[in-house]
């Protein structure tokens, strides 16, 4: 299993997402071509639900604590109800450019 | 001094505090200086450590909070979140009053 269906599999099997898109960001990165290093996580459950951003960061920093430890660089995450993300009309941020740290 | 003890005085120390890699005027990463720059439209002063040029810290840092990820964000000795939270935060306008709020308060 590559990363990326490891992590759709994680989230999905914890959170019941009604969306969920997970996007290997690695090759906008300062790291080997095919890496799996830099991941964006979009996630819409109920779970979030009357929940401050960073317990929801929280509940996925620990059904991913095996990839954040060591295996995963990067990790941008952006949560949503389904309420709130109806007022996105469907779209999260944009990641930020890399500047190069990442060697580090 | 023990690490751990070394970043809670840090994180007590000042109101608001930003671990990054890099500086907020050399970023070394995207997500730190998209942190950082949210920080710095708030308009007030805030402190900055840069984790890659103190090895202790950097490997030690995500299990203070128990958060695996750079940059980290304190204000009034919390933990608020990494960039993806700090950026909500301030589009929201809540970063902007809770780094006002947390300035202000130190300083009476």
């Amino acid at each position: 299993m590559n990363m990326q269906t490891e992590i759709e599999a994680k989230l999905s099997h914890g959170l019941a997402p009604m969306h969920l898109h997970v996007v290997n960001e690695s090759s906008q990165h300062n790291v080997p071509a095919g890496s799996e290093s830099h991941f964006k996580v979009v996630v819409v459950s109920a779970l979030f639900e009357g929940k401050m951003p960073i317990a929801r960061h929280r509940m996925i920093n620990a059904l991913l604590a095996e990839e954040l430890n060591g295996k995963i660089h990067a990790l941008a995450l952006h949560t949503y109800t389904e309420g709130e993300w109806q007022k996105t009309s469907g779209s999260a941020p944009m990641s930020p450019p890399c500047l190069g740290g990442s060697k580090a | 001094m023990d690490v751990l003890q070394r970043i809670d005085e840090i994180v007590k120390g000042n109101p608001v505090v930003i671990f990054m890699k890099g500086t907020p005027q050399m970023p070394q990463c995207g997500f730190s200086s998209r942190a950082a720059q949210a920080l710095q439209a708030c308009g007030k002063e805030f402190a900055h450590v840069n984790v890659l040029m103190d090895q202790d810290i950097f490997q030690n840092l995500p299990q203070y909070a128990n958060w695996p990820t750079f940059p980290q964000i304190y204000v009034n000795g919390e933990l608020i979140g990494g960039c993806d939270i700090t950026l909500e935060m301030y589009q929201r306008g809540e970063l902007q009053q809770m780094v006002k709020d947390a300035v202000e308060a130190k300083a009476n």
